[in-house]
């Protein structure tokens, strides 16, 4: 029978120790805030998501549209950016690389275009440039704006951004200390009394979370302050999954660091889980679209439930009827991996 | 009445046989000592009656009954090799493993029978090998356990921080704590065991009190001499002596008989020492080697 006392002892230790470790401690609250900071100064601006498209020959840093044959309409569409280019040899080189989606000559009156085939972007300005040229008229389809808040890019960014932060915090900041405390002889230590192998990852489990989701109210809160986010859901059911989403991988922070005493290995085991984790489970991008084989790998990773969920309370206005599934999901693997943990657990060498 | 027996103990890994048949019993209210070299499987032995690591074979039973899950309430435990959690000073380090157990001892208590009194804030990680080795004994103590073992528990110290544990080990002892240790050092073996085993190569090779074990094994004692000066005049007599690089050591039960001879022979006496036989020279009898080998 676990004992709560001992529980709460070790419990308590570890938050002191990560408290008063000043480095680590200042760390788990800037390095999201940075990333956060960082991607809402370049996302927050349009320019980013516009396609680019070089004319030449110009002279001067900007497009001077009165030296070119271009449509009008093209030269005031939102969706393009134009880059001002001074010699075709200039503008191949720029096409190659992908830093321009179109290369227009603007002075000719043939319009002579060059396209990278190797560029989706590329063919698809293609087909504004041609349709540009195509006298307006009527179609025969008829154009309707959405109403209501548009859903910004950060708002989408940010649950992904603070999950992988959890992720990292929970698989390092569980493993890593559980593999260190091996190698020194600390846990042997713990051994000599009668603290149980799940008492202590118990311990060290609730004590991350505490951790992370404190660390995680911390940089939402002041992250809120600064970008406004759009909350569509409960913020209390955000909370929570992030909490679920802790749990689950803690507790697989705890599976990797149940066995060795190699710092290196351990790495390596952390890393080889968190990375794949990391690119797909949706934290930098959708995987609508992937191969059906990717979309099923992304299913087994407790960071895919966490962000589905998360972004369906966020983004969507989720109930928690709506995210039972990825909540169940998470305390699967939350009980499965403290379990086997507790199961092969070894307190020395 | 034994408090702890140990029955053809074994530990083999893959290549190596660290613990080959160790059998002792330890009688309740006494210092029981291991005493060896290092690598002649003490800690090794010790850890798995402690319950840290699994024998290969053997059987341990404490108070006569196989070791259960109240054992560790009733052992307290000094590693050699051990860290504590980091950032908490000493008092907070004494609370937590105070609570990890269901009798514990008075943080006062622990406090002036280690004499933690002058580093109860101080942080774990700042504080000197003797402090640190005074916490670790009184981490062994929290649980007022009946029997103790301390592994090495003066290794590293200087002689001032050494003779300060010993008197606090004494002290326990005076409680009627039962104590097993591990040691090299013979003269720890000496000042603070009732009962020595001598260990070598994974085996116990000899038992008994020191007294015992130098009347048993040691009857002669050893005459020093300056190598130098005595090599010379040494070669003429028919003497079995030993000698390293700045040493003579004769052996003799008859220290008269050879003292005589060396001043016939022209030996100059002037740094001569006779030493009497110590847990040292046992050793080197039985196995051929310094304990520090």
């Amino acid at each position: 029978m676990a004992s709560l006392q001992r529980i709460w002892v070790i419990f308590r230790a570890r938050n002191k120790e990560f408290f008063r470790d000043r480095a680590a401690f200042g760390w788990n609250f800037a390095f999201p805030f940075l990333i956060i900071l960082g991607f809402g100064i370049i996302f927050s601006g349009e320019t980013f998501q516009r396609y680019k498209i070089g004319v030449f020959p110009q002279s001067a840093d900007r497009v001077v549209f009165e030296e070119t044959h271009l449509p009008s309409h093209l030269q005031t569409d939102p969706a393009l950016d134009f880059i001002a280019i001074a010699s075709v040899e200039e503008g191949l080189i720029k096409i190659g690389q992908h830093k321009i989606d179109l290369l227009i000559d603007g002075a000719s009156a043939d319009r002579r275009y060059w396209v990278n085939d190797a560029s989706p972007k590329g063919r698809i300005v293609e087909q504004l440039y041609q349709a540009a040229l195509i006298p307006r008229d009527n179609h025969g389809a008829s154009r309707i704006a959405i109403d209501g808040t548009r859903a910004r890019y950060i708002d989408w960014f940010f649950p992904g951004i603070m999950a992988m932060n959890m992720m990292f915090s929970a698989l390092w900041g569980v493993g890593y200390v559980v593999v260190r405390y091996r190698k020194n002889g600390a846990l042997k230590r713990l051994k000599a009394t009668p603290l149980t192998a799940f008492e202590y990852l118990s311990a060290q489990m609730l004590s991350r979370i505490f951790l992370l989701m404190f660390t995680f109210s911390v940089v939402w809160f002041g992250s809120d302050l600064i970008f406004d986010f759009r909350m569509q859901g409960s913020l209390l059911l955000f909370l929570f999954t992030f909490f679920l989403g802790g749990l689950s991988l803690c507790s697989m922070g705890l599976f990797l660091a149940a066995r060795g005493i190699s710092e290196e290995f351990t790495s390596g085991a952390l890393n080889f889980i968190s990375w794949p984790m990391m690119f797909l489970s949706e934290v930098w991008f959708s995987l609508e679209g992937a191969p059906q084989w990717v979309q099923q790998l992304s299913w087994l990773f407790p960071l895919t439930h966490l962000l589905k969920a998360a972004r369906k309370v966020m983004n969507e206005g989720g109930t928690l009827i709506d995210i039972q599934l990825e909540c169940g999901l998470m305390i699967f693997t939350t009980m499965l991996f403290l379990l086997l943990s507790a199961r092969i657990f070894s307190w020395v060498e | 009445m034994s408090i702890l027996e140990v029955q053809h103990l074994q530990k083999h890994y893959k290549t190596v046989v660290a613990v080959a048949d160790v059998s002792f019993s330890v009688e309740q209210g006494s210092c029981f000592g291991l005493l060896g070299p290092n690598g002649a499987g003490k800690t090794t032995t010790m850890e798995m009656i402690e319950n840290i690591i699994e024998p290969t074979g053997g059987s341990i039973l404490f108070r006569g009954s196989p070791r259960d899950e109240s054992f560790r309430e009733q052992v307290g435990i000094q590693f050699q090799h051990t860290s504590l959690l980091n950032y908490l000073s000493v008092k907070e380090t004494l609370k937590c493993y105070r609570q990890l157990y269901k009798n514990p001892q008075e943080i006062d208590w622990l406090m002036q029978r280690c004499n933690l009194d002058p580093i109860l804030e101080q942080r774990n990680d700042q504080l000197s090998g003797g402090q640190r080795q005074r916490l670790m004994l009184a981490l062994a103590l929290v649980n007022r356990p009946d029997l103790i073992f301390l592994d090495e528990p003066s290794t590293g110290l200087d002689p001032q921080s050494r003779h300060y544990l010993w008197d606090i080990v004494d002290e326990i002892k005076a409680d009627g704590k039962t104590i097993i240790l591990t040691t090299h050092s013979m003269e720890e073996a000496q000042y603070l065991c009732d009962t020595i085993a001598i260990m070598d190569g994974g085996k116990i090779i000899a038992e008994g009190s020191p007294t015992e074990l130098i009347a048993t094994h040691c009857t002669t004692n050893t005459i020093k001499l300056p190598r130098a000066s005595a090599e010379a005049p040494l070669e003429g007599l028919d003497l079995d002596y030993q000698a390293d690089a700045s040493s003579i050591f004769i052996r003799t039960a008859n220290v008269d008989g050879v003292l005589t001879r060396l001043i016939d022979a022209g030996v100059d006496l002037t740094d001569m020492r006779v030493q009497s036989p110590n847990l040292e020279d046992v050793f080197l009898i039985l196995t051929g080697k310094q304990l520090r080998d």
